[in-house]
Parts: structure tokens; sequence; C-alpha cells
């Protein structure tokens, strides 16, 4: 269970998330959608201990992730950034090992080898396991970083902007992934994302922000409506229905 | 890997055994203690630089920083010029051993710690504003060193200047025990955080992601690091410049980024470099250089070298 309270965060003195309060629903995928600069990213991170709030409040099971053990937060949530650049020359497979490491603090039993097998087979990266990251497509290389978390296999797991820099192939191959962890192992995800229509297609829950505040939050049908999101993008998107998907036709 | 680690060892006793026996003189109960205590310090003080500098890139997740950035090495130069210009050449500053190496262990330990205050009272600021903010003091005190040299008696300067590199041959025996124990606590206390260290070289974001105590554990390293650069630079002179060419060699010859073969790996490239340039610098040159100079030839070759390589591939 994850809740946020009244939580705010100011750089410099100026605000970028005001009061935002948000209950997310277990088993659902929650896109948070809203234009550049609305704060998406800072609430996602603030929510992943990855930025520290300046106020407020955000519980897991009830109780503050500033209170939390960081290794049994880390069992508990994951998160991963849009820019996974690494330094070190790492194969997928030893990357994928690192998502054991709240469990054996870096040395992994057999149980955990077989965690990261499973990893590697449910993203399909099994023939490729050996090679270098370095020498990987973008699209491989984010279905690494998702095997990581899934052999962290955490509750809940946060991604900002997965789809960044990927072609249409990659992103609804990782969206699809994104809809089996929910469904099959039954995960939380909560993600930021900028196509709207990637967010009606495969989320069950939108939150929308506008100038560090939620403006809007409800299930994809509400949300991805005209009315509404030309209240949050201040610009005309017209809603067709396509073989039963609301898309936004806002190219022209 | 086990192999490569036993060759290293294999190597490092070699050249510690060449160093100790070779042209020993009829009364070796003499020389070979004087020997003994000259390869201790190289050891101690090779294995603590090639560790924290180890660490430091971990930290900073960048494979060509040094400690050296926080200026300690220049904050020495600038205490040992300070004594000479302040209180001449034969004040006790500057002739016992014993009260230089606590004065200047003492004075670097504050620097590190007032810097730490500074940065790490206020969230938001971060290890990088740690190092600018240390790259500036050292410059600082660079010319502040350069300003006294120059008003000092040129006589005084050849005392300044025998201090800016680093020289093994008149360790103090009680300084050299003093700062075993210190190395020894130091290094049992990083233990505890050897099994982060991995996981950290991944980046921030993936650290704490991975349920590392992230400020906790850099904090700590930055503390670790401080003290075994000023025992180390206090004991022998300032030989920082070394850390960043035997991490590098340590990472290209084991090829892993495993901590637990990457620390013992750059420790023992370290001791092989230090005591062969000694070796070198006495038996070859009979001192008529510095093992500074040696290392930073062959350092300087090994990179054209990988450099070469590299451009060919």
């Amino acid at each position: 269970m994850i809740e946020v309270k009244e939580v705010s965060k100011a750089y410099g003195g100026k605000p970028v998330i005001e009061n935002v309060s948000l209950k997310i629903r277990e088993g659902c995928i929650t896109s948070f959608i809203g234009p550049n600069g609305a704060g998406k990213s800072t609430l996602l991170s603030m929510m992943s201990r990855l930025l520290q709030k300046d106020s407020g409040e955000v519980l897991v099971d009830g109780k503050d992730i500033s209170q939390w053990k960081s290794t049994e937060l880390a069992k508990k949530i994951s998160i991963l950034k849009q820019s996974n650049h690494i330094n070190l020359r790492l194969t997928v497979r030893e990357l994928v090992s690192f998502g054991r490491f709240p469990y054996s603090q870096g040395k992994l039993t057999k149980e955990d080898w077989e965690k990261v097998d499973e990893a590697i087979a449910y993203m399909d990266l099994t023939d490729i396991q050996h090679k270098f990251l370095d020498q990987l497509s973008g699209g491989q290389n984010q279905r690494a970083f998702i095997a990581m978390v899934i052999a962290q296999n955490t509750e809940y797991i946060f991604l900002d902007e997965p789809l960044n820099n990927l072609d249409m192939k990659h992103s609804v191959q990782i969206m699809k992934v994104l809809r089996r962890l929910v469904e099959e192992l039954g995960k939380t995800v909560i993600l930021v994302i900028h196509d709207i229509n990637f967010a009606s297609c495969y989320s069950d829950y939108i939150v929308a922000l506008k100038d560090g505040r939620i403006v809007r939050e409800g299930s994809t049908e509400t949300i991805i409506d005209s009315d509404v999101l030309e209240h949050i993008y201040d610009m005309d998107i017209p809603i067709e229905l396509v073989n039963g998907n609301r898309i936004g036709v806002y190219f022209k | 890997m086990k192999l490569k680690l036993t060759l290293l060892a294999v190597a490092a006793a070699l050249v510690i055994a060449a160093f100790l026996f070779i042209d020993l003189p009829h009364n070796w109960d003499y020389a070979l203690p004087r020997r003994f205590k000259k390869v201790l310090a190289i050891t101690l003080t090779g294995g603590a630089i090639a560790y924290a500098t180890l660490i430091f890139q971990t930290m900073t997740n960048n494979r060509i920083l040094t400690p050296n950035v926080i200026g300690l090495d220049s904050l020495y130069m600038l205490i040992q010029t300070f004594v000479i210009f302040a209180f001449g050449v034969v004040s006790l500053p500057s002739t016992n051993q014993g009260v230089n190496f606590t004065l200047t262990v003492g004075i670097m330990m504050l620097f590190v710690g007032l810097l730490y205050k500074l940065i790490f009272k206020r969230e938001g600021n971060n290890l990088f504003f740690l190092l600018l903010i240390g790259l500036v003091m050292g410059t600082m005190f660079g010319s502040m060193s350069t300003f006294m040299q120059v008003l000092i008696d040129p006589n005084d300067f050849l005392i300044v200047q025998g201090k800016m590199f680093a020289s093994f041959n008149n360790v103090n025996e009680d300084l050299l025990l003093i700062s075993v124990l210190i190395l020894a606590a130091v290094a049992l206390y990083a233990m505890r955080f050897s099994k982060y260290l991995d996981a950290l070289s991944l980046g921030k974001e993936h650290a704490v992601n991975l349920g590392i105590p992230y400020n906790f554990v850099v904090k700590n390293l930055l503390v670790i690091v401080a003290i075994l650069i000023a025992v180390s630079t206090a004991l022998v002179g300032p030989i920082t410049f070394l850390g960043l060419l035997v991490v590098n060699l340590a990472y290209q010859f084991m090829r892993t980024y495993r901590h637990r073969i990457l620390i013992p790996g750059a420790m023992l490239i370290s001791i092989i470099a230090l005591v062969g340039g000694q070796l070198i610098v006495e038996r070859v040159f009979t001192f008529e250089t510095t093992v500074s100079v040696i290392i930073n030839f062959i350092g300087g070759a090994y990179f054209l070298y990988l450099l070469l390589r590299e451009s060919k591939a």
C-alpha cells in the first residue's frame, strides 16, 4: 500500500511539487501524465526515495519511506530512471544479478541465481545474456534493466519514462511486458509516460499533473477525454475510438 | 581470476625478496632491518593509496579521478612550507618527525572535517560539490605554498623541495608503527562497507534502488579515504599520483568490476610498482633519481601503449 500525503518539493525556492496527495492502486498500472515541467519525474523520484521531499509523507505499508531500513525497502519498491548509463562494462547476466543485492548483499545463493535466470528468461534475454550492455541496442538495454528489476522482485515497480528513445516496436514490447508483470505476477507498476496513447492503451489508472499539482486523476476512460486533456495540455486533443482504444489525434 | 591474483602475489613477493636480499652487504644485521622497514613503509603506503583511489573512483563513478582532488596533497605541501616559513628549518615541527607527523595528520583531518561539515550540513549538496570545493581549496593551498616558497631563503627552499617528493629513505620507526596501527584500524572499519562497493559502482540511483544506505556509506567511505591518504602522505610524502595508475592497471589486468578481486589486485600492483621502482632507484640509478620519476616514466609508457593498442583495434 503506497500513499502520498501532502508532499512538497522546491528547487531553490521555486516549488516543483505542491501539496500532492495520492493513493496508489494495487495490481494496476498507474501512469503519470502531464506537460513538461509538471513535476511528474520529481514526484516519482520522491515516492521511490531517490529524492528527498521537503515536506509531507510517502507511506509504504503505513510507514514513511524515510523510516524504512534501506534493504527492506529495496525488497518492496524498485525504481528505474530514464537514463540508465552505467560506467561499468557488464554483461546482461551480471547486471540482472545486481537485482538480487537486497536479498543477498552481493553473495548470491543458488536460489538467487535461479531468480536471475527466471528474470532473464522472462525478458527473453537468454540468448544474449553473456553479451556486454554496450554491445546491445537501446531496446535490448531497456529490457536488461527491466530484467534486473524483475530479479529484484518487488511489489511496486516505478519507471521514469521507460519508452524514452525507443522505437514503436520496442515501446510496444516494453509496455506489453509491464502489462504481463501486473497480470501474471501481480505487481503494481507506476510510470511516467509522455505518450498519452500508450498511457491510454496500457494503463488502468491515470494521474495528470500540471504545475506541480494533480489536476485530475481517475480511470483511463475518464482522463483520456478531450475536455480533460485540453485542460491538462492547453491544446485541442480530439479522441477517436479505434478498435476499442481511445486514441488522441493531436498531430495536426 | 584467482590465477591472476596469485600471479600478482608471487610477483610482489619476488620484488620484495629482491629488494631485501640483492647486494646485501656483509654487515647484514644492520642493513636487513633497515631494508625491511623500508619495504614495510612502501607496502603500507602503496596498499593504502591503491585502496583509497579505488574506492574513491567507485564512489564518484569516475575512472580518472584521484583523492588528490580534495586537495590533501597541496595541503601537505602548504603545511611543510608554512612550518619552515614561520618557524625556520631548525624548529621543532620541522626537525622532529613525530611532531611533524602529528601536526600534518591533525590539520589534514581537521580540513576534511570542515569540508565535510560544510558540504553535508545542507541537504542537496552532493559529493561533486565537495570535490569542486576541494579542487578550489587545493589550488589555493598550492598558490599559498608557492608564495611562501619564493619568499624563504633558497637553502630553506631546498628542504621544502625535498618534501615535494615521496621518500622512503628515512622513515621513522615509531611513526611507521603508529601508521600501521591506524591503517589497520581503518582497514578493519572499511571491511563493513566492502559488500556495498560493487553495487555502488553502478551509480547513485541504482545504488539507492538496491537498498544501499547511500549517504551513510558515501560519508563513511570519504572519511576512510581521507584518513588513508593523510596518513600515507604524512608518512612518506605525496605519492597519490600512483593511485590513478595502479587502479587503472588493475581494471585493465583483472577485467572485472568485482571489488573483491580489484582491491587486492590494485594493492598488489601498487606494491610491485613502488618496491620495483625503489629497487631500480637504489640499485640501478644509485639514488640519482626518485621513485616518482620511475613510476611516471613507466606509467606514461604503459598508457601510450594502451592508447595505441585501442586505436588499432
